[in-house]
């Protein structure tokens, strides 16, 4: 015999996407890939080769479900073309309804947390009780620990159900703000035109 | 109604409401100075007067107070304010502006999530709790059956009854005794303690003891022993006549008699190897 034995797997990858298919559909988050390998008590390498048949079986016009990665897992929505039957099904989620007060917090919570509602109302200007109890009920943010080593005032993350809402992988897909423009430097000019006149 | 001419009466300041809220922006008032539940107070016992809720004179307060609210609360609490102060004015341009740039980015950040969030609404998964807790599988080493039967067989077995014996044990209040001896005095000026508490159980004597000791202590009897394990005869005061002892004494002792007849049960008046002397 010159050809090699070829080990095949006991289970083909074809039922081990119908498996995977199960689980996303029983799961109400995002699950990793890890958690996929432990319930299918299978091997990663072999989830993300299935979860890629998954992906294709979906991806045509056949289909109203999509897969899709997001808040650092795989999980099942409803095809953007279905959303107008969905909105007849459910009312609008309240996460969907935001005061600019709470997308404000929620932008510093999102590029500065873990931070306190303190260093939210420093930035703000205004304190941000109310729009931090507003996101928290909403679920779009969750405490995360404390200030100075457990004494001071409890800190503010972001959750996964915000990755999801906004449709991010992660935190690191938020654009960078660095660059606040020319006009930024022209208050600063004025400013500083103010301040001269005051010493003088 | 008009707001601004609502009159009002207070510490700090009299007049119309407009004429208030013009000598707080010009700052020839100061706010915190000024009982803000007061001008409430006011508002409301004139809208009180009317049949009719006006709600455009309603909204109208409700702005002016919150901002006049506001104001006071700043005032108040100045710290801010001092911080940026006592910068000279290029340091306090350069800290605003550093401000102004952090809340410009906060903005911005806040702009690009609107659109997303706009952009991303025909998202529809589904959401809520997982149905139930994720399941942990925790392996168990393998087991003999046979050691399974034996703990089963240990747990089969009735457990001993347990013994109430304990509970039966009373201990006669030592204030009885003291009535007693008390009345025994009273008819005779002396009297044998083992004749006295011979027919008694253990504890009872134990008591009896304890009631003694308290009599001598008050000094209403004297107590005389001849020898180790002589009889101990008990006589009366002839001096003292007898007075009750005070009703913290008597509440006092059983309880500290109670604790020394427990510990040490057998330890009646036979083996106490010493003699009383009255004084």
């Amino acid at each position: 015999m010159d050809r090699p034995l070829r080990l095949i797997p006991t289970d083909p990858l074809d039922k081990l996407a119908r498996t995977l298919e199960a689980l996303l559909v029983v799961a109400s988050a995002p699950l990793s890939v890890d958690e996929l390998a432990t319930a299918a008590n299978d091997d990663p390498e072999r989830i993300e080769d299935a979860l890629r048949l998954v992906g294709e079986r979906f991806a045509d016009e056949r289909s109203g479900i999509v897969l899709e990665h997001v808040a650092g897992g795989w999980a099942f929505r409803a095809g953007r073309e279905e959303a107008a039957a969905c909105a007849r099904l459910f009312e609008r989620p309240a996460q969907r309804n935001l005061s600019q007060a709470a997308l404000e917090t929620l932008a510093i919570v999102a590029y500065l947390g873990p931070c306190s509602r303190p260093d939210i109302a420093r930035i703000r200007g205004v304190a941000a009780d109310s729009a931090v109890a507003n996101l928290l009920e909403r679920g779009l943010i969750a405490e995360a620990g404390r200030d100075n080593g457990g004494g001071g005032a409890v800190r503010y993350r972001t959750t996964p159900l915000f990755e999801r809402i906004f449709g991010l992988d992660s935190l690191s897909e938020l654009p960078r703000l660095d660059d606040v423009g020319a006009d930024m430097a022209e208050i600063r000019d004025r400013l500083h035109t103010v301040a001269e006149k005051r010493s003088a | 109604m008009i707001v601004r001419e609502l009159e009002l009466d207070l510490d700090a300041f009299e007049g119309p409401f407009d004429l208030l809220l013009a000598l707080v922006l010009k700052e020839e008032l100061d706010l915190r100075d000024v009982d803000l539940a007061g001008i409430v107070t006011a508002f409301l016992e004139r809208l009180a007067e009317r049949e009719e809720l006006d709600l455009e004179a309603c909204g109208e307060f409700l702005v002016l107070i919150a901002a006049l609210l506001e104001l006071k609360a700043r005032a108040l609490f100045p710290d801010e304010a001092a911080e940026l102060a006592e910068l000279e004015p290029e340091e306090a341009a350069e800290e605003l502006a550093r401000r102004l740039a952090e809340y410009r980015r906060a903005k911005e950040a806040a702009a690009w999530l609107r659109d997303r969030l706009a952009a991303e609404g025909d998202r529809y998964f589904r959401l809520g709790p997982a149905p139930c807790a994720p399941k942990v599988e925790t392996p168990l080493a393998p087991q003999d059956p046979e050691s399974l039967a034996q703990v089963l067989r240990l747990l089969a077995q009735e457990p001993p009854e347990v013994s109430l014996s304990h509970m039966a044990l009373r201990f006669p209040p030592v204030s009885q005794f003291l009535e007693r001896f008390r009345a025994l005095l009273q008819r005779r000026s002396r009297f044998d303690f083992e004749t006295e508490v011979g027919e008694m159980t253990r504890l009872e004597q134990a008591s009896a003891f304890l009631a003694l000791l308290e009599l001598r202590r008050a000094g209403e009897l004297s107590i005389e022993q001849a020898a180790p394990f002589a009889p101990i005869r008990v006589l009366r005061l002839e001096a003292s006549p007898a007075k009750p002892t005070t009703p913290g004494q008597k509440t006092a002792t059983p309880s500290a008699s109670l604790g020394l007849t427990q510990e040490n049960p057998a330890e009646d008046e036979r083996t106490a190897a010493w003699t009383v002397r009255s004084a």
